[in-house]
């Protein structure tokens, strides 16, 4: 019990004292995992979408793909994109093995599934009856389908907020395509993994506080952002 | 409207593609005179030089000193050869010298160097119920065997796994059995399995050092002769693998055993802990070890 208070104290010094390295750890975090969802985002709504209105053979197939890939196991993931980028592997050419770059890959294609299969559900649970109104009233399909994401808002939002939860928690993937490097590719989770394998209980939980900050904060900011306009 | 969206997505896209890439390895860097041509250099490792902190020690002065960029990948010796077998490293540094010198024979790795050792140190609780204390390794896991005491393996293909493997087969024991368990972790996640579990286990010096603030394992053989923890580093073969940088692998290589790095290694752990982690070996082969 001692250690949990004084790792949650030295967290928060860690952070208040604006140390350059955690700082580093924990902006290269926010970057990674923010970028890898803004991706996820902008493939994952209009795929969601998609799969929501148009009716096709196999569609069921697809959506069963889906929700399997909800649940992906990062590291699996992770030992995929490893075996693309490793240098003499198919994409070795771009040496994108150990860079921040692969890492926002690998955390993309965990997070685009869930964006799919969130967004997939919010557009769908609206009333199938709008889409057709919008467009008897004159709207185009691209005017109507706009209007479909601004009222599935909330669903929307949950999907980035899930998609977002899911790769800064992540830590096997990241490992393995990143490799944990001190200044280029360290980020919380690793950094945990790697002081705990230290010894450094303290420092592994001050990091953990810090992740549960971050990761706290942004959701607070993304679901302020979601029930914004509510009231427009 | 639609394309308006479509448009500010593009844009958003395009912003986060150059902000991920903003720090991608700058290919050429001109340092103190004269050009490096590929400034990354991949480090594969044991994590023992990782936990203990000594790559703190010696990567930042060899980055200042060269302008080379170390990407450590630290994981067990095992993983580490493997890397180098495949060409995904450019300099290796472990501690398995039978399993170096099969990497050195395939033709993978060159220029196989002792750079410097430590030594192995069987720990275990309190009690040591197997009576292990102050006997030579041999004797002590015979000892652990027959009373089949708990003993934690790494179970990682680590150098220290694999030291801990040909222990066993040196006294003649097949470890098996609900007494003998294998973590599958790095060497201070065994240890804290091993406390925890109240049992034995072998383990590097410099790492149980780092730990013992957490452990209650006490060490009960050191000094053995047998217990010596060898490492070299070694550069993976150009000839073999076009992609690797050489040229960073030498020069980290060259650092390892030039005065200035073999004082680092020397000197690191002292202050902290009262005595070195590890032993500067520069110039000596496994023949001055009796090996």
């Amino acid at each position: 019990m001692d250690m949990i208070v004084k790792g949650l104290i030295q967290g928060l010094q860690l952070l208040l004292s604006g140390d350059s390295e955690v700082l580093e750890v924990a902006i290269l975090t926010i970057r990674v995992s923010g970028i890898a969802t803004a991706i996820s985002v902008l493939i994952g709504i209009p795929i969601g979408l998609w799969l929501a209105l148009k009716d096709f053979y196999g569609k069921q197939a697809v959506n069963s793909i889906v929700n399997f890939g909800m649940g992906f196991p990062p590291v699996v993931v992770g030992l995929v994109v490893s075996l693309f980028l490793w240098r003499y592997g198919p994409l070795g050419e771009l040496s994108l093995m150990y860079t921040p770059l692969a890492m926002v890959i690998a955390q993309a294609i965990i997070a685009t599934p869930i964006v799919i299969g969130l967004s997939f559900a919010a557009i769908v649970s609206l009333n199938p009856k709008l889409r057709w109104q919008l467009i008897s009233l004159g709207a185009t399909r691209w005017q109507a389908s706009w209007l479909l994401i601004k009222e599935a808002r909330l669903g929307l939002m949950a999907a980035v907020i899930a998609g977002f939860g899911r790769v800064i928690s992540e830590v096997g993937a990241s490992m393995m395509v990143g490799g944990n490097i001190k200044g280029q590719t360290r980020v919380l989770t690793t950094a945990t993994v790697m002081e705990v394998g230290k010894g450094n209980y303290d420092l592994a939980l001050a990091i953990s506080m810090i992740l549960l900050l971050i990761a706290y904060s942004i959701v607070v900011m993304l679901t302020y952002l979601q029930h914004k306009g509510k009231s427009d | 409207m639609m394309r308006k969206f479509i448009g500010v997505c593009l844009l958003i896209v395009t912003t986060i593609f150059f902000i991920g890439c903003g720090n991608a390895p700058s290919k050429t860097e001109t340092n103190a005179g004269k050009t490096i041509v590929n400034k990354d250099v991949i480090l594969a490792t044991t994590t023992s030089t990782q936990d203990s902190g000594l790559l703190d020690i010696l990567i930042p002065a060899f980055e200042k000193k060269t302008g080379y960029k170390i990407k450590t990948i630290a994981v067990g010796t095992g993983q580490a050869l493997a890397m180098g077998e495949k060409g995904e490293a450019d300099v290796l540094l472990v501690h398995a010298p039978a399993a170096e010198k099969k990497v050195v024979d395939s033709g993978a790795a060159i220029h196989r160097i002792l750079v410097m050792h430590n030594d192995f140190i069987i720990v275990g609780p309190t009690n040591d119920m197997a009576q292990t204390k102050g006997k030579s390794a041999k004797d002590a896991l015979t000892g652990i065997g027959n009373k089949e005491a708990v003993f934690i393996s790494r179970g990682d293909d680590s150098g220290t796994d694999k030291m801990e493997k040909s222990l066993w087969k040196l006294v003649g024991i097949k470890p098996s059995g609900a007494w003998y368990q294998e973590a599958g972790s790095g060497m201070g996640q065994t240890l804290k399995i091993a406390d925890e579990k109240q049992g034995y286990t072998l383990s590097d010096r410099a790492t149980y050092l780092a730990q013992k603030k957490n452990l209650s394992l006490q060490i009960l053989v050191e000094g053995d002769a047998t217990l010596l923890n060898i490492y070299h580093v070694m550069e993976v073969n150009p000839e073999k693998f076009s992609k690797v940088n050489n040229a960073g692998a030498k020069a980290f290589s060259e650092f390892l055993l030039s005065s200035e790095g073999q004082g680092l290694i020397a000197g690191f752990g002292k202050e902290k802990f009262g005595q070195p982690l590890f032993f500067a070996d520069g110039g000596k082969t496994e023949k001055d070890f009796g090996l």
